[in-house]
């Protein structure tokens, strides 16, 4: 489980973030902006932050004693 | 969430930045500043200087004394700032175009100097602002504004041509190796000398739609699928090399940068420092 924190104002819905999630945790909305709707299924790998060339999207993995 | 350490370097102000989405330059700009943190470069003490270009705003999202230019000027004008005073730390953004081109003489003159400089080149293989004219590093056989049955014209390497006219530490790396390219920026900060680091970025709009390259991302991914490692590349056969490309440190040597040559001569002509 991941925190995922996005900066609406700073997306562009470029969708690289979206093209580089190997668990397919991220979409893009009708409004160019990215949101997380799977975020069960993030393994906190970070591509997607690493990648943002917007510095729009951060993702904090949480261990697994603070999610429970 | 915890504020990214790297957040410290833009002016918050000013994000978002103005380049297309999908561009490769935030990622570039973000190496830059991932490697001025790791090397501990102090904010009042490193100058950013640009020249003109989509590359070149990246002066004006950053967070340090910074200087944009006249176009292909970057590089002259950052040399006066290190003569000026040898304690700062210059760093030079500049596009293909700015650099090789408008600015090509600049560039290698700056070379052969030896000035201890970064230069971080974004490499998106067109003029993106000005409406994807053809620029000297546009491949063979792409289409642009200025070339809408294909250029015919070789592109300039300017990694050999810093090689050649000799710049003491040059490398490449991509937008999708941003770890990679931060740690060749790294590098060439703590080289004393001309540091040229080529950025390989990617330009959907001008470059990408118009060669039919896909989205920024499917741009990213051949530069994931095409980039070599320059250890891997240097095994590779011939007819293996086609359509690849090898990213890494190229060169790194030991030559008296041009502040300490200087330095020698006015004490050799009897001037007061």
């Amino acid at each position: 489980m991941s925190v995922f924190t996005i900066r609406e104002e700073r997306c562009k819905g470029c969708g690289i973030c979206v093209a580089f999630c190997p668990k397919n945790v991220l979409e893009v909305d009708a409004l160019s902006k990215v949101h997380a709707v799977r975020p069960e299924d993030c393994i906190g790998c970070g591509q997607c932050e690493l990648l943002c060339p917007d510095f729009a999207i951060f993702v904090d993995k949480m261990d697994r004693e603070a999610a429970k | 969430m915890m504020e990214r350490s790297y957040e410290k370097y833009f002016r918050e102000g000013r994000l978002p930045h103005i380049w297309c989405p999908g561009c490769g330059n935030g990622l570039a700009m973000k190496a830059i500043v991932m490697a001025i943190e790791e090397k501990g470069l102090p904010q009042d003490e490193t100058v950013i200087v640009s020249g003109i270009g989509c590359s070149s705003r990246a002066s004006g999202y950053m967070d340090f004394d910074t200087l944009h230019t006249a176009h292909g000027r970057a590089i002259p004008f950052a040399t006066g700032i290190k003569l000026a005073n040898p304690r700062l730390h210059v760093i030079v953004i500049t596009g293909d175009g700015d650099c090789t081109a408008i600015g090509g003489n600049h560039f290698i003159h700056g070379c052969r100097r030896n000035v201890d400089l970064t230069v971080i080149m974004f490499n998106n293989e067109i003029y993106g602002m000005t409406g994807g004219q053809g620029s000297p590093t546009t491949p063979l056989d792409r289409l642009t504004t200025t070339a809408p049955y294909g250029t015919s014209v070789r592109p300039f390497d300017a990694c050999h041509i810093a090689m050649a006219a000799g710049a003491t530490y040059v490398g490449r790396s991509t937008a999708y190796h941003v770890r990679h390219l931060a740690k060749l920026i790294g590098e060439g900060i703590d080289n004393k000398g001309f540091s040229f680091i080529e950025a390989y970025v990617q330009c959907p709009t001008a470059y990408g739609r118009k060669n039919r390259l896909g989205s920024g991302a499917d741009m990213m991914k051949h530069m994931r699928d095409s980039a070599v490692m320059l250890s891997a590349w240097e095994k590779l056969p011939a007819d293996k090399r086609q359509g690849k490309f090898p990213i890494g440190c190229f060169l790194k040597r030991e030559v008296e940068d041009f502040n300490t040559s200087y330095e020698e001569l006015v004490d050799r002509a009897g001037g007061v420092r």
